[in-house]
């Protein structure tokens, strides 16, 4: 059905780009350039560049996706990181040559799809074309001869092209259907434009923010309680929305048995939140797919870990820190846990600990003590002991303790809940007073939300259409004969390669015959011959 | 902190069907057998003008004109062309017992179900198995309505490959899935990009057939005599066309299932897009299938150039499902 393709023609003007104007001048060249840009072969080259260029994104860590991944591989390419980081490779999605590809693609689709959606809007106003004198011509062309009137045939006719726009010039009429294909071309590419602007602004004018909250704790949504904060280049991070909210209780919880035995079934977190100071308290069940939206923040349920409890007493027995520590997981499958205690205030030299925190501590075969569960079953700690300056004059993650300026103390037995470790060289005491739990959690405002979802929307809607509808027109011409009968001729022309037109164009004949036969006092056509 | 036992497994469903796997693979081996003797031994016969073509126009073999028992005499400029393909008793029985297969894939894929007591396509074995119930539907679905049985002999590679990695290397027993996965997104999400993939994996298993068989049709035009299998393969634009029917289908769900995606990903991590490798991944197939789109709406870039595109765009799906999983670390941690 190639020569049914004629009818798109018009796509095919913009796919050859002329030949580059000579002796035009500046205008000539930049209409010129125009036509390459807008044209669909330019169109092309551009969405292969940006699924290419796409590539690197999912082969290099990517700062939007963990920032630690990136910060891992320039430990271990100390060479490569910085020259592939001279090229954004660890930030492809927002770099300016990814962002050149995408940009002159959107004008190239703005270009090429604006002049459509106009000439789209006259045809859909102007009437079917005019008949073709050679009906014979058309892909598909079917000629039979009736005892009904011309008027009559045309008449009937109407009735038979339902759904087409239809118009008469002398013995003939002319019809066409399918306009909504152009209009769902149109509204598909204009949505993309939409989604693209949309995911703009929200990236603009939103925040993205981590924190860690311990079971028993609080929250307040200002900049100093993020462990991270992601704000968008026009985001007000001294104003932003003055929720809270409590973390009264949290339970993880996992198989227990078979094969499957300590993966995750369900992670639920109990909050009490208010929207502002004035609000009223209300609670809300936080679960991995059932965030809380307080004031258009969302609030994710990330993870979560252990908390396990501290009490340090110094050597006359006073409690110098009572705190529960938040310690991150190394796995999933058994949450054996790193973390560091620090407790600067006690009264004489500085003390730290490095500790180990197994959920449900075990022997195992070799006679060390490892974590066969996730839960927490038979919690145990041990911990490596530090005394001198903890250097926190300098600013320190919370996980690492720099034992530079500090000399051991030595390693403590395994500690159960409600164990001491008396510290060597009476340094004090520190005793493994219970485990909490704890949640990791995103904060997330995207304005684009709802309008990307709109677009998206808008996208697969227009893109059915354009998929699925097929335009076509029909013709349809009585002319009395010389043998006083009228001559009946049905042309159509689809104008897209879906198969079926052909096959429909014939049922339509069919019925009209069929409808005229019964007119004409059910006399077929070849009863005469 | 608590408890909770298991979701209870019921094992005689679960057992039921670990043996329905196997007789279901047994079944497509002897269908794919049976449609590669088809292709190469069947006498390469004109289809029926059946769906592809009008009906009751052009019938008569090779013309274009032709009056119908009404008396309406039709004219029709460009038919599909002749379509040729080759067709045996054996390609007969072959897809009858691809039937067969597919009746079991079908039990298969309910009896996990059962046994699991959830939707059964929340890992890579079940994700596979899945995937392979929509190519062989496809394929079965393009054999009623376009004759094209004949595709049997290639379709069948891939899935009888992608069963054998499943059941191989990637079988875990029936049970609960993972908390993220706990939303009516992720089976709307992943349903919709299984079929799309499905479907892909039709198109371009059928888009590789085609480009053999264009390469075959233009050295017979040259004169060559052209051997074998490659010399037996159905015409060009019938291909072609199946191909292309296959990913208009296949396009729009898939960016549907993207979009699904993007919600779970929303109400699960607080983000509903993130580059993640997987997200990427998917981008980059929706790229190349559009791009294979807008080339066949091209001057110069239908046919061959065209279905090397819809070929690139089943590579990177195919990558997609079963490399990154395991390349590329990132929150789609399925498998
Ligand atoms: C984000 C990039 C784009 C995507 C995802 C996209 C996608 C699509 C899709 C899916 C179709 C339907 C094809 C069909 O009817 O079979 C289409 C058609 C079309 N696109 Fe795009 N497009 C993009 C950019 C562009 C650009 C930049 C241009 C202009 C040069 C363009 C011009 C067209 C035209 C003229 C058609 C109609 C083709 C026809 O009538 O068959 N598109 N596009």
């Amino acid at each position: 059905m190639t020569t049914a393709q004629t009818g798109t023609a018009t796509d095919d003007n913009a796919a050859e780009p002329s030949a580059p104007p000579r002796g035009l001048g500046v205008v000539g060249w930049a209409r010129w350039a125009w036509r390459i840009l807008t044209s669909m072969r330019t169109a092309l080259i551009l969405l292969f560049l940006l699924a290419v260029g796409a590539i690197p994104g999912s082969i290099l860590p990517q700062n939007v996706v963990s920032v630690d991944e990136v910060t891992t591989y320039y430990q271990e390419h100390p060479e490569l990181a910085p020259w592939l980081d001279r090229f954004f490779l660890f930030d492809v999605f927002s770099s300016p040559w990814y962002a050149a590809i995408y940009l002159l693609l959107f004008v190239s689709l703005a270009g090429c799809v604006l002049p459509r959606a106009l000439a789209h809007a006259r045809a859909v106003r102007a009437r079917p074309v005019r008949t073709p004198r050679h009906l014979g011509r058309m892909p598909y062309a079917a000629r039979f001869s009736t005892d009904a009137e011309p008027e009559a045939v045309l008449e009937r006719a109407r009735g038979v092209l339902k759904g087409y726009r239809i118009e008469r010039y002398g013995d003939s009429l002319s019809s066409e259907t399918g306009y909504l294909r152009e209009a769902g071309n149109v509204l598909f590419h204009l949505a993309l434009l939409g989604l693209l602007l949309a995911l703009a602004a929200g990236a603009f004018f939103g925040y993205r923010g981590n924190m860690l909250v311990v079971e028993g704790d609080g929250f307040a949504n200002t900049l100093p309680s993020y462990d991270a904060i992601y704000p968008g280049h026009w985001t007000d991070t001294d104003r932003l929305e003055p929720f809270t909210f409590h973390l009264d209780d949290f339970e993880a919880s996992f198989i227990e048995d078979g094969d499957l035995r300590g993966q995750a079934s369900s992670y639920v977190a109990d909050l009490t939140y208010t929207e502002s100071p004035e609000a009223e308290e209300e609670r809300h069940r936080l679960e991995v797919n059932h965030p809380l939206t307080v004031d258009g923040v969302q609030v994710y349920l990330l993870g979560h870990g252990y908390a396990p409890e501290f009490v340090v007493r110094d050597a006359e027995g006073d409690v110098v820190f009572d705190q529960a520590v938040p310690f991150l997981y190394r796995e999933t499958a058994t949450f054996t846990s790193d973390g560091v205690v620090k407790v600067p205030d006690t009264g004489g030299e500085q003390l730290g600990f490095v500790g180990v925190f197994l959920p449900t501590a075990e022997e195992n075969q070799a006679g060390e003590l490892v974590s066969t569960y996730p839960g927490a079953e038979n919690p145990a700690v041990t911990l490596q002991g530090y005394q001198g300056d903890l250097g926190m004059i300098d600013p320190q993650s919370v996980y690492q303790l720099n034992t530079e300026g500090m000399e051991e103390l030595g390693e403590s037995p395994a500690l159960e809940v409600g164990d001491t470790w008396e510290l060597p060289d009476g340094a004090g005491s520190i005793t493994f007073s219970g485990v909490k739990e704890y949640v990791s959690l995103q904060s997330n405002r995207d304005g684009a939300r709802l309008p990307a979802l709109t677009a998206a929307t808008l996208a697969v809607a227009g893109l059915l259409i354009t998929l699925f509808v097929r335009p076509r027109r029909v013709w349809v011409r009585a002319t009395r004969g010389a043998d006083g009968r009228t001559g009946v001729e049905v042309a159509g022309l689809g104008k897209t390669e879906a198969a079926g037109d052909n096959a429909e164009f014939h049922e339509l004949t069919t019925r009209l015959a069929g409808r005229l036969r019964a007119d004409t006092g059910g006399a077929t056509p070849d009863e005469k011959e | 902190m608590t408890y909770t036992l298991a979701a209870p497994v019921n094992e005689a469903m679960a057992s039921a069907s670990d043996t329905l796997i196997i007789a279901m693979i047994v079944a497509y081996a002897a269908a794919l057998f049976l449609f590669a003797i088809e292709a190469a031994y069947g006498r390469r016969t004109s289809l029926k003008a059946g769906r592809l073509m009008p009906v009751a126009v052009g019938g008569r073999e090779g013309g274009d004109t032709g009056a119908d028992d009404a008396g309406i005499e039709v004219n029709v400029r460009s038919t599909e062309g002749e379509a040729k393909a080759p067709r045996s008793m054996m390609g007969r029985i072959a897809l009858g017992v691809t039937v067969l297969g597919f009746a079991l894939s079908v039990a298969q894929i309910v009896s996990r179900g059962l046994a699991a007591g959830r939707w059964p396509w929340g890992n890579m074995f079940e994700f596979i198995v899945a995937l392979c119930l929509i190519a062989v539907g496809g394929l079965l679905f393009a054999s009623f309505r376009y004759q094209a049985r004949f595709l049997g002999a290639f379709v069948l590679v891939p899935v009888l490959v992608l069963l054998g990695i499943g059941v191989r290397w990637l079988y875990v027993d029936p049970g609960p899935l993972i908390p993220a996965l706990h939303s009516y997104w992720v089976p709307i999400h992943v349903t919709a990009l299984i079929i799309a993939g499905g479907a892909f994996m039709v198109s371009g298993v059928t888009g590789i057939t085609y480009l053999v068989s264009h390469r075959a049709e233009a050295r017979r035009a040259l004169g060559e005599k052209v051997a074998g299998i490659a010399g037996r393969l159905p015409s060009p634009e019938l291909l072609d066309r199946i191909s292309h029917r296959f990913i208009l289908f296949a396009f729009p769900l898939w960016t549907f299932g993207i979009i699904a995606g993007a919600i779970w990903a929303d109400e699960a991590w607080g983000r509903f897009w993130g580059w993640d490798p997987k997200e990427v991944w998917s981008f980059i197939s929706w790229v190349v299938y559009a791009a294979y789109l807008h080339a066949r709406a091209t001057g110069g870039w239908r046919g061959p150039k065209a279905t090397w595109i819809n070929v690139l765009g089943f590579a990177t799906v195919m990558f997609n499902f079963f490399a990154v999983n395991y390349v590329f670390s990132g929150l789609h941690s399925y498998a």
